[in-house]
């Protein structure tokens, strides 16, 4: 096993972990700022994705497809905020829980409807494919790397979203009190179709992004939903440090498991046992991080009082 | 005791369960036994659910982790049984079973360990927490049943004859409806003395009001644990009657779509309503049956009707024809 | 019998910068009404959760009938005797009111693993939540649900609930508000003879009450206490009359 092989994986696990948190990121901020938890955020991952294979196929440019899946998932997003999500509010969770069940079978249904059971495909534009040679004599993808960097550069515009702007300290003061920031005069129902929509354009990116990896199909959104879930467990609900920490750990732990579990335990198990044994425990590993995370901070790395 | 309009409204449909498929039967319409079979049996794992969701306010998305374990229960021993490929020698020699008795048995034991392991953890969070870790749990089954090799991985375990009961012939429809039919009346009898019991009593309380249990003596995470385990294990006793209905289990047992739809159940009968289950799996294959026969796509209008029920109609089917719910005393 | 039934020594207790206890010493004997007031803010809360035991102190112990219980949870101390009223009423509001004396007596009785019996048919857990909902007047209401009674009766109700666990001690916090005048006379009253079955340390703003049942009244103000004492000793201490009354009259 050489040294440049597990650098490769390392950095899998980084454009993981980077999709994992563009889709976490909204999650987590509706989460904190609505008190509500979408089911149907990974069918906002998969418009995203389908508008940009449609659009693509039909104009032939990546970047046109890339903002198609963001206006797409947003307009999606708000239009579902709007005519559903906001009855949502003041609801308990078990409601919240079905009205978004309900959403993913008319999302996926309705998108089956449209587009047909079989897989689209997205290409990777050629001014991004093909290897690139990095320091240390890595050859890797330069398409994986894109996304690395559009997720870290997502991540940084968020923290200073948050951090600086006037929207952002709307979202502070209604994650603390949601009372308040509406005495303040904030028109909070505009506030709350704008962060939706904005977690909506998030994961509908990140569907367009993976979707040049693997193929664009009807349900493609919710083992990403699942995986997005165990990331903002782990990092605390309603915190996006929680949730771009979670998201490494969560890609890292999933990539380089499945890679190396296999071959740890074929040095004391014959290579087939090894290698079945191997991807059933990796395929388990991230529940086992989550539950070991649990068993310490129940609310998570960055989580108050849940 | 006093008829009232829902209870007047169970017994009617309980009633229909029966009637239907002994109707259909007569007409030699197998195919409609079948359909009210796996009515009985999808209500039962709703009962199942039903006890966490409905008495202990316990929103578990992860409940077909335990239909699933259930499945692979009947799977794995009929499996053995079937190939006379010992299960394990050692400490008796065991060769899998078609009983379906002792496949049931094994269901429950290993579903109800199942809901111990998953509930101890997840029941030391609660809110949007708990919702999202039985969720992941109930996930990492179904992965490690892919990725599981022996046992048909994706592709799933068929089974070619349907396992045994003693004195009956389950090969022939009503038989086999007759099985699940009466363990979904056994098990509505238990689910309602449960609900009227001491712990039952107890249980409901810590849904409305934590401190108050607390501040009576008693500790809410036992009774949610215990409430978690008996859930698991009547939702894991459906599971190994739906495999052997199918005669095949594959790791989309313990999908959350599967969580999803049993939860479907029981809200569209109408929550903590003792035969919600019932009416909710009755209208639910109806649908499956009318409108998938109308379009492919039929799931859309579930979704419509799924979301039009939470958000306007909270009392579900039995709400709908039977009124608010009294307290019950 | 011990001769103190509630003791806390030194508890200490911050949330960030603010000290919300400091220091608090005070006992709870046999027979006796302890009073506890003092301004809004003053801590009194935070004081009833370490007692109950929904806080753990940063410092300082906690001894329920001579016991240190500074590591044990609510229920644990509930089940040593200690009978606890909520400020806002936590009852089970689908319940009747029978319904939540029985789970009273429930808990006071243990033995809650049971799946079968029929609860509302225990003659030994009815008679019990029946005697409770009788002592605070709310027997005409035992088939009422809950979330209808008034406010004054959901407050009956916690008291009756407290009664049915027979307990050794009674925690109230504010059992007088929202009773009105003549309901708040009424549970003066009951009180009064309540405290020669267990003693009770009682939080309360409705100084009438205070004054008329209080053998001993401690003043709670920025998270200490600034005087113990009868009700003629509180009256005329000048620390309380100039950091309390002071604080009313400004206020």
């Amino acid at each position: 096993m050489t040294y440049i092989l597990v650098l490769e994986q390392i950095l899998n696990g980084l454009q993981l972990g980077m999709m994992l948190f563009l889709m976490a990121a909204g999650l987590t901020l509706v989460f904190g700022v609505m008190g509500l938890i979408n089911l149907a955020h990974g069918s906002l991952y998969m418009v995203g994705a389908f508008a940009a294979a449609a659009v693509a196929g039909w104009t032939g440019s990546f970047l046109l497809a890339l903002t198609a899946s963001l206006a797409a998932a947003a307009a999606a997003g708000a239009l579902m905020e709007l005519v559903v999500i906001r009855r949502l509010y003041r609801r308990d969770h078990l409601d919240q829980v079905l009205a978004t069940f309900a959403l993913i079978l008319i999302f996926s249904e309705g998108t089956r409807w449209l587009f047909g059971s079989f897989p689209l495909f997205l290409d990777v534009p050629s001014y991004l494919s093909g290897p690139v040679s990095l320091p240390g004599g890595i050859q890797y993808p330069l398409y994986r790397l894109t996304i690395i960097l559009i997720g870290l550069a997502v991540a940084a515009g968020l923290f200073l979203l948050i951090a600086r702007t006037r929207i952002g300290i709307q979202i502070r003061a209604g994650e603390a009190d949601r009372e308040m920031i509406a005495a303040l005069g904030v028109d909070i129902s505009k506030l709350y179709t704008v962060v939706f929509a904005l977690g909506a354009a998030l994961a509908g990116l990140a569907g367009a992004l993976v979707g040049a990896i693997q193929s664009v199909q009807v349900g493609m959104g919710e083992p990403v939903l699942i995986l997005a879930f165990v990331v903002i467990v782990i990092g605390g609900i309603g915190s996006i440090k929680g949730a771009l920490a979670g998201a490494l750990l969560v890609g890292m732990t999933d990539t380089l498991g499945s890679v190396f579990l296999p071959q740890l335990f074929a040095v004391f198990m014959d290579p087939a046992s090894a290698a079945s044994a191997g991807a059933s425990l990796a395929s388990m590993l991230i529940y086992i991080l989550m539950a070991a995370i649990l068993l310490v901070r129940p609310s998570g790395l960055y989580g108050g009082s849940a | 005791m006093m008829l009232t309009r829902e209870s007047l409204l169970n017994w009617a449909m309980i009633a229909a369960l029966l009637i239907v498929p002994v109707a259909a039967w007569s007409l030699d319409e197998p195919f409609i036994i079948t359909l009210a079979t796996k009515a009985a049996i999808l209500a039962l794992a709703g009962v199942g659910l039903n006890i966490a969701l409905g008495l202990g306010g316990l929103i578990s998305l992860g409940h077909a982790a335990f239909f699933g374990i259930g499945g692979y229960a009947m799977g794995i021993l009929a499996a053995h049984a079937q190939n006379y490929e010992p299960l394990f020698e050692w400490p008796f020699l065991f060769e899998g079973s078609n009983q379906m008795p002792l496949i049931w048995l094994v269901a429950v034991v290993f579903s109800a360990l199942a809901a111990l392991v998953i509930g101890a953890l997840s029941l030391r969070t609660s809110g949007v927490y708990f919702i999202m870790i039985t969720l992941a749990f109930g996930q990492m089954l179904y992965y490690f049943a892919i990725s599981w090799s022996a046992y048909g991985g994706e592709d799933g375990l068929s089974i070619w004859v349907r396992n045994e009961f003693p004195g009956l012939n389950t090969l022939d429809p009503i038989q086999f409806f007759a099985i699940a039919y009466v363990i979904l009346c056994l098990a509505l009898a238990f689910a309602a003395r449960l609900a009227r019991s001491p712990f039952g009593l107890a249980l409901a309380a810590a849904r409305q009001n934590e401190d108050r249990v607390q501040a009576v003596g008693l500790t809410p995470f036992t009774l949610r644990l215990t409430a978690f385990v008996i859930s698991g294990a009547i939702t894991g006793l459906a599971g190994a009657l739906f495999a052997d209905l199918n005669r095949f289990v594959s790791p989309t047992m313990l999908s959350w779509h599967t969580s999803g739809e049993i939860m479907i159940f029981v809200i569209l009968g109408g929550v903590g309503r003792l035969y919600g289950p019932v009416a909710g799996t009755a209208l639910y294959i109806l649908l499956e049956h009318l409108l998938g026969g109308i379009s492919d796509y039929w799931q859309i209008f579930l979704g419509v009707l799924l979301l039009l029920i939470v958000l306007f109609a909270r009392g579900g089917l039995i709400g709908a024809l039977a009124g608010r719910e009294k307290a019950h005393g | 019998m011990a001769d103190v039934v509630l003791k806390t020594d030194a508890l200490n207790k911050s949330f960030g910068a603010l000290q919300a206890s400091r220091d608090v010493s005070l006992d709870l004997r046999p027979g006796e009404i302890h009073a506890l007031i003092g301004p809004n803010g003053a801590g009194k809360s935070t004081l009833i959760k370490q007692i109950a035991g929904n806080l753990t102190p940063d410092s300082g112990t906690v001894e329920l009938l001579g016991r240190e219980v500074t590591a044990l949870d609510t229920v644990a101390r509930a089940r040593m005797g200690l009978g606890r009223t909520f400020q806002i009423s936590a009852l089970a509001m689908e319940y009747t009111v029978l319904q939540n004396a029985v789970l009273g007596a429930l808990g006071g009785r243990g033995r809650v693993f049971h799946f079968f019996r029929n609860v509302m048919k225990d003659p030994e857990l009815l008679e019990r939540a029946r005697d409770a909902l009788e002592r605070v007047g709310l027997t005409d209401d035992a088939n009422r649900r809950t979330a209808d009674l008034s406010h004054g009766q959901r407050r009956q109700l916690e008291v009756a609930v407290a009664l049915t666990l027979k307990p050794r001690l009674f925690l109230m916090d504010e059992p007088m508000a929202g009773l009105g005048t003549a309901g708040s006379k009424a549970l003066t009253g009951f009180l009064d003879g309540l405290r020669q079955e267990a003693p009770i340390l009682l939080v309360e703003h409705d100084m009438d009450a205070v004054f008329a049942l209080a053998d001993r009244i401690s003043v709670l103000v920025y998270g200490q206490i600034i005087a113990t004492g009868t009700a003629d000793e509180i009256r005329a201490n000048a620390e309380v009359r100039r950091a309390y009354l002071g604080e009313e009259d400004a206020a």
